[in-house]
Parts: structure tokens; C-alpha cells; sequence
């Protein structure tokens, strides 16, 4: 029983820890699946991580807080937008410098507004999001199995959780059973299709970018207002990056993306799980190596287990009408 | 109503420096086919492209169906009855024929309903125009034939009643461009009107009512195909008399230069590209290898110059064997008297950044020649390159001027040049004259008899059926990577055709 009560505590952290991925994962499939790769995923959801902490500070809402995450957020996308469809530049070059100016322009803004060594103040009430519990979890706690299943798997956690795991059926939904999902799929395999078809490629793929940056606005503001109470300096930790791996290690597909995030959320709960505890046969395992572990299986899977991983053949490369 | 389907006047264009497109007239009438025609360059794509609403003219006039319309977009054209079969295939790869047709013409926001809509249109249109396919087929797995009726039905079903094909039978096997013609000349008997753009003489003559032909920017002549003859359409399109058919002696084969025996090549899938070859040059005779792109040809040539490892098999250049299957040095082969003009010169041939005096001494750097001790010697580089230039005639003749500002031809004669005054022993030739000028390519095959007669070996591979059998002396026919016949150069077109698309191949292969 004590075994299985430490299953259910893993899982149920893996959850926490793998809504952001989903939310950022998802955020890059509507983009990369457009032709326009990524990398500042992690960027935009430090900014609209900030955005929602400060703003929620100050005003004192969760509504407030998340608008304004998701606004930075779609800001900073129509930046990398302009830079890789209207300006045709390098989007991995976009993507690094937005990563960095966010990284550098929230501690500044942060110490220079809240002068809490760029922190935002600290969130209660109103100002952050709530657990959901659900009906009867209090009386169903108590049987066996179910009762943790329901009240502590099922039953708790943050409205944007659940929304996040909504967004995955919602998504796959967009892509493949809506007009702006073939079209969106198809810009991103040969946009000169598109063109000829009589479609705006650029515009096509503006909508794609914002819908990267709504996305990345909920991934930022579930880590300030509803996982933490505020923003800390640096707090996405390589989320962003994982979320891009968890996306190619899922071959640019939604269930599979949700399944990858899980998984590497998984070794993350896992990971904080046996900081400090021997593990049998093998004994104390520095903190540093448990710490790395998902990484580390990242590149492994990523070197060749899952099989080749074809992104959309168009990403990466801006669209040019041949002369 | 009028007869006439489309009239431009005065349509002018012009990117930057290079005037593409000079005052233009052009009358297209309903219910014919119309055929434009003129060398790479000349302007024929630009002004489809002004057409179909890719790029806007700088000034001049659209007139469709007796109305003047402005097209500032593929939409615009589509709205106004044209339709376009692009050369490069405008498909969706990973896509259903279904959901490549519908793309951009969907009449409602969730796909199901258009889904279903759009299945029983095209099985109309199926119908109608005799074009099947199954609309639940991927496209990557369809041949390239049947991609192209896809492309086709595209353009019906956004109620085309102008159809503007550009280069449609580069990519086709004569028996599929035969089927080409015999749906256009369908189309045609339906009431539309259709404008075929190419640089082959042979296929305006055989499928148009009418014929225009431009050059270097400019409309030159219209006629009346019936009216016209090959002759007179490459004087207009070259702007001089052009010698279409080569001159050459008989052959006078001698020693085994270049034996092939049982060469296996497989692809980074895996895929085998190349199975169980075998052939041999002799001195003094050109061997042509002819197929349909992608049956092997490229992976063969890459394996014998020693660019690709084959799996299986020997090769024996001057009676020595080649380590086709371990580590071969295309430098040594180099050394040892073989010489390459890749298929793809702009990756494989040339660094197309580099100057043609640089590009003209690659892959022979090392040559003491060239060299000042570890230094290149500029100035024997410089002398070299002029020297070449001359004598192939290569424009403009700057050996400063970088690579990339030649034209296709004068790039391919850079090649050449370099790979061709070496004096080879083997020359191996991959698609000596593609987006090559008339002009250039009587130039080019001139000068690969040329070095037959001096004795050297020459294995030319070419999907233009016309240039294997002016130029070789034996034909050797690839499909699905595997040599299915050997002919002589007065084979017939329909014979090597067949060959081509693998049906004869297996009788052959029998016997």
C-alpha cells in the first residue's frame, strides 16, 4: 500500500510537471507544423511567465495575469513572425535572440518594478489560480484504489491542467479535421502549393505563429500563477527545449506529444523523488545525475530510438516565390 | 463572346536589371492548343507566371474572354477560368489526390462536408475527361505521370477553361507524354483552351494549333503549326540557323576502356537503385545510357566516378580494377584517366560562388601547373581559364566573374572544358545538355564526338531520348535500375520508349 501511495504521488507530480511541456509542445506544433521552426519557445514562455506574475501582482487578478501572459507571448511571436516570414531571416537566429533578450530583459524589468532581486512578488488568492477538486473526492478518498486514483490523481489540480489536456484532442481536431488545419499542414510541406492555390502563405503562416504564442502564454502562466506563486528569475529551467524535444521525439503528432511530455515529466517526478534517497542495489545516486536524467534520455531516444523523425519538409525555410 | 481566350498587349517586366518580359502581344484562341516556345531564359515562365497572377506586370494589359482583368493573384487567375500545371509539381507529397484537389477551393470551415463534396466532383471530372485516380491515394505514391493528372484535375476543378501546362514532359516517359497529348487533345475537343509552354520543337509540332516563340525577352513570331516546320521554330528561337541533327562519322571502336560488371548500388534508404549492371565503353565510341529520370542512372554514375559506395560488383578502368566497394578517391580516378561532367553541376560540377577561373581548375588544384609551391598560381590559373574560354567559346568571357552570373549553358561549358582538356582516357557524361540552350547544346555535342574521334571513351547518360540516340553509338536502356536492353542508335523512338517504361524490358531480359 505505502508503494502504491508512492506511485500515485509520482504520477500526480509527473502531471504538474508535464502540463507547461504540453502547453509549449503543442505551442510548437502549430508553428512547426506551418514551416516555421521554433527554438524560442522557452523565451516566450519566460516572458508570459513574467507578464502573468507581474501583472497578477499588481492588479491582483488570474484573468489579468493570464491575458497578459498570453499578449507578451503572441508579442514575441509576431517578433520571431516578421523576422522568419516577412523579413525571410534565420529562424533559429529569431528563436536564440528572443530566448536571450527575454532572459535578460525580465530580471531587469522585474529588479527595476518589484526590487525583489527579480522576482515578482509573491501571489495569494485571487491573484493565482485555484486546485479544481472534484465532487465527492473528499468521500471517495478513503476506498481503496479508486478512492487515491479519483481524489489525488484525478481530482486537484489547476483549471489550466485540465485545459491542457483538452488541447490535445482540441488540436488534433484543428489540424486534421478543419480547412485552416490542411491548409496549415500543407504550408508546411510546400507552401508553393499553398501559393498556387490562391491562399496568402505569409498570412497562413502569421496565424500559425499566434496560435504558437497563445499557447506558450498559458505555458508561462501555469508556471508563475498556478505551479508557483510568482515569477523567479530563470524559471522556465530548459522547459522550452524540452517541449521542442518532447515535439520531434513525437514526430510533430498530438497524442504522441502528450505522451512524450508525460513521459519525460515522468523522469522529472521521478528525478525529485529519489533526491536523497538510496536507490536498491545501486545506493546513493548524486543529485546532479538524477537531475540529468531526462536530458540524458533525451538524446537517446532522439539518437535513434524512435525511428527517423521527418519534420515537415517546408520548416525551416522561408518562403520565396521562384524567379 | 468572343473566339479569342486571352490577348496581352504590351505586357512588360522586368527584375532589376534583367528585362524579362519586352512588350509582349500574344492572341490565344479559344479551343485550341496553343504552344510557346523558346530557350531557357527567354521569358516564357515569367509570362505564364504574369498569367497566373505570380508576379504583376510593370505595364500592359490582360484580356480574358473579351474583358480586361487585373490578376494580382493566383486567386484572380482562378477566378478568372485559368488554371496552371506547374513544372515543378505544385502537390502536396504527404497529402490524399483528394485533399491536394480540394486545398485552397475547401467550401467550408470543417473538412468533412467538403470531404464529401469534393469526392464527388472530382469523380465527375473523372468521368468526364477520362482522368482516373484513386482520390485516396498519397501522392508520393503515385508515379510521376499520374501526379500530373492530379495537377490537371487541380485545375478543373477550380472550373479552369484555361489551362497553361509549362514543361509538362520533362518528367514523363514518352508513353505517358503520348497519353499527355492524347488528354489535352480531349481537353481541347471539350471546349478548352490550353497553352503549352516548351523547348522541344518536336512536341509543338506535334500537338499545337498555333505556335508563338520568344527570345531573350521578346515575342519573335507566331505561326500556324501546320504552316511552320522545326527548322524555321529553332532559327526563331535561337535567332541564327542551328544545326539540329549532329554530324557525325561512323564509329571505329577499339580496346575495352571501361568494364562494368554486375554493379549493385543501393540508395541511403537502402532502396537497391542500381541491380546487377554490367556493360563496357570501348575507345573511340560514345555509349548511351538512356531512361526515364530516376531509374538508377545517378546512383550508377555516382558509383563509377566514385562519389556513392556500391554494395556489389567490379569496375576496371584501363584493366585495372576500381574499388567500387570499399574506399575509392575520386582523385585518384582523376589520376588515373577518368573524367566526370556530374548530372547536377550547380552541386556536384561547380561552387557556383567561386570564379570561373577557380571553378575551372576544381577537383585539378593540385596539379603542379596551377601551384607556386603551397601557393595556387594565379596568373597560370588566369591564362589557363582564358585559354579555355576561347576555345569553348564561353560567355562572357571574364574568368573573374563568378560562377553563378553564368548562364546554364556557359556554366555546363565551364565543366566541360575543365573535365574535357585533361584528355581523358573515359569520359563519363551525365546530362550533358540539361537547361541548356539550343544554341550551347549543338556546341556541346559537337565537341563530345569530338572527343570520341580522338579515341576516348564516352558514357553518356541523358534522359533526353533525342540526344542518346544522335549522339551514341550503342543505347543501353535502364528501368527500376536494372539494364533491360541494348539497342543500336537507329532503334525506333516507340521501341526505346517501351524499353524505357519497362514493358518491353521483361521479354528482354527472358530471352
Amino acid at each position: 500500500m505505502e508503494f502504491f501511495h508512492t506511485i500515485i504521488a509520482i504520477l500526480e507530480s509527473t502531471i504538474r510537471v508535464s502540463v507547461p511541456l504540453i502547453f509549449a509542445a503543442l505551442a510548437g506544433l502549430f508553428t512547426e507544423r506551418a514551416g516555421v521552426f521554433d527554438i524560442g519557445l522557452e523565451g516566450k514562455m519566460l516572458g508570459a511567465a513574467f507578464a502573468a506574475g507581474a501583472v497578477a501582482a499588481v492588479t491582483g487578478s488570474v484573468i489579468m495575469g493570464l491575458l497578459a501572459a498570453i499578449l507578451i507571448s503572441v508579442l514575441l511571436s509576431l517578433v520571431h513572425g516578421y523576422a522568419s516570414i516577412t523579413q525571410r531571416g534565420s529562424q533559429i537566429v529569431s528563436g536564440v535572440a528572443i530566448n536571450f533578450i527575454v532572459a535578460g530583459s525580465t530580471v531587469i524589468l522585474g529588479e527595476a518594478w518589484f526590487k525583489q532581486g527579480g522576482r515578482t512578488p509573491a501571489l495569494a488568492g485571487d491573484a493565482r489560480f485555484q486546485t479544481v477538486t472534484f465532487p465527492f473526492a473528499d468521500a471517495v478518498k478513503d476506498v481503496p484504489i479508486f478512492g487515491p486514483i479519483y481524489s489525488n490523481l484525478l481530482s486537484g489540480h489547476f483549471i489550466l491542467t485540465y485545459v491542457a489536456f483538452l488541447l490535445v484532442p482540441f488540436s488534433w481536431w484543428i489540424l486534421y479535421r478543419t480547412r485552416f488545419g490542411l491548409r496549415l499542414r500543407a504550408v508546411g510541406e510546400n507552401p508553393g502549393a499553398v501559393d498556387t492555390a490562391g491562399i496568402s502563405v505569409i498570412w497562413l503562416r502569421y496565424r500559425a505563429v499566434i496560435c504558437c504564442g497563445i499557447l506558450c502564454g498559458f505555458a508561462g502562466a501555469y508556471l508563475s500563477l498556478a505551479m508557483s506563486a510568482g515569477f523567479v528569475k530563470g524559471m522556465t529551467a530548459g522547459k522550452g527545449y524540452i517541449a521542442l524535444a518532447a515535439l520531434i521525439f513525437a514526430k510533430w503528432r498530438p497524442v504522441n506529444i502528450m505522451l512524450a511530455c508525460l513521459l519525460f515529466g515522468f523522469l522529472d517526478a521521478l528525478a525529485i523523488r529519489l533526491q536523497g534517497n538510496p536507490l536498491p542495489l545501486i545506493g546513493q545516486v548524486p543529485v546532479q545525475l538524477m537531475q540529468a536524467l531526462p536530458y540524458i534520455l533525451t538524446v537517446i531516444l532522439l539518437a535513434g530510438f524512435i525511428g527517423k523523425a521527418i519534420p515537415p519538409k517546408a520548416g525551416g525555410i522561408p518562403y520565396v516565390k521562384e524567379r | 463572346m468572343s473566339d479569342i481566350a486571352i490577348e496581352l498587349r504590351g505586357i512588360d517586366k522586368s527584375f532589376g536589371l534583367v528585362h524579362a518580359n519586352k512588350n509582349i502581344n500574344l492572341t490565344v484562341r479559344k479551343g485550341t492548343i496553343h504552344g510557346i516556345i523558346g530557350e531557357n531564359g527567354a521569358g516564357k515562365s515569367t509570362l505564364m507566371s504574369i498569367l497566373y497572377g505570380f508576379y504583376q506586370a510593370d505595364s500592359g494589359d490582360i484580356v480574358v474572354d473579351g474583358n480586361k482583368v487585373t490578376i494580382k493573384d493566383p486567386n484572380a487567375a482562378i477566378a478568372s477560368g485559368i488554371g496552371m500545371v506547374h513544372q515543378h509539381f505544385m502537390l502536396v507529397e504527404n497529402f490524399t489526390v483528394l485533399e491536394n484537389v480540394m486545398l485552397g477551393a475547401e467550401d467550408s470551415q470543417i473538412l468533412n462536408t467538403s470531404i464529401s463534396k469534393a469526392r464527388v466532383e472530382l469523380k465527375r471530372l473523372e468521368k468526364e475527361y477520362a482522368l482516373e485516380v484513386n482520390p485516396d491515394a498519397l501522392i508520393e505514391e503515385l508515379p510521376v505521370g499520374l501526379q500530373q493528372r492530379v495537377e490537371i484535375l487541380k485545375a478543373l476543378y477550380r472550373k479552369a477553361d484555361i489551362l497553361i501546362l509549362d514543361e509538362p514532359t520533362g518528367v514523363l516517359t514518352p508513353p505517358e507524354a503520348d497519353h499527355l497529348f492524347r488528354i489535352l487533345g480531349q481537353l481541347k475537343d471539350q471546349g478548352k483552351t490550353i497553352i503549352f509552354i516548351t523547348h522541344k520543337l518536336r512536341e509543338i509540332m506535334a500537338i499545337t494549333d498555333e505556335v508563338s516563340v520568344m527570345r531573350r525577352g521578346e515575342m519573335v513570331a507566331t505561326r500556324h503549326t501546320k504552316e511552320t516546320s522545326v527548322e524555321e521554330l529553332a532559327e526563331l528561337m535561337v535567332g541564327r540557323r542551328v544545326l539540329l541533327r549532329v554530324e557525325k562519322g561512323a564509329a571505329n571502336p577499339g580496346e575495352v576502356k571501361f568494364a562494368v560488371e554486375n554493379l549493385t548500388v543501393r540508395d541511403g534508404r537502402g532502396v537497391t537503385m542500381v541491380d546487377n549492371v554490367s556493360f563496357n565503353l570501348r575507345a573511340g565510341e560514345i555509349v548511351g545510357i538512356a531512361g526515364v529520370a530516376g531509374n538508377g542512372q545517378s546512383e550508377l554514375l555516382e558509383a563509377i566516378s566514385g562519389i556513392r559506395k556500391a554494395v556489389g560488383g567490379t569496375v576496371l578502368l584501363n584493366g585495372k580494377p576500381i574499388d567500387v566497394t570499399g574506399h575509392v578517391d575520386p582523385r585518384e580516378l582523376r589520376d588515373r584517366g577518368l573524367a566526370h561532367v556530374p548530372e547536377d553541376r550547380h552541386h556536384v560540377g561547380l561552387v557556383l560562388k567561386f570564379e570561373e577561373a577557380e571553378n575551372g581548375i576544381l577537383g585539378y588544384h593540385h596539379d603542379k601547373r596551377y601551384l607556386n609551391g603551397v601557393f595556387l598560381n594565379t596568373k597560370a590559373i588566369q591564362a589557363d581559364a582564358e585559354e579555355k574560354i576561347k576555345k569553348y567559346d564561353i560567355r562572357p568571357p571574364n574568368p573573374r566573374l563568378k560562377t553563378a552570373n553564368f548562364s546554364g549553358g556557359n556554366q555546363q561549358k565551364i565543366v566541360l572544358a575543365r573535365e574535357m582538356e585533361r584528355g581523358p582516357d573515359v569520359l563519363i557524361i551525365g546530362q550533358p545538355t540539361r537547361g541548356v540552350d539550343v544554341g550551347a547544346i549543338e556546341f556541346i555535342h559537337k565537341r563530345i564526338i569530338e572527343m570520341r574521334d580522338q579515341g576516348k571513351a564516352v558514357l553518356l547518360v541523358s534522359v533526353e531520348l533525342d540526344e542518346i540516340r544522335a549522339l551514341s553509338d550503342r543505347i543501353i536502356v535502364m528501368f527500376a535500375g536494372r539494364v533491360v536492353g541494348e539497342r543500336d542508335p537507329d532503334a525506333t523512338e516507340g521501341e526505346l520508349g517501351l524499353l524505357m517504361a519497362g514493358v518491353e524490358g521483361r521479354k528482354d531480359a527472358a530471352e
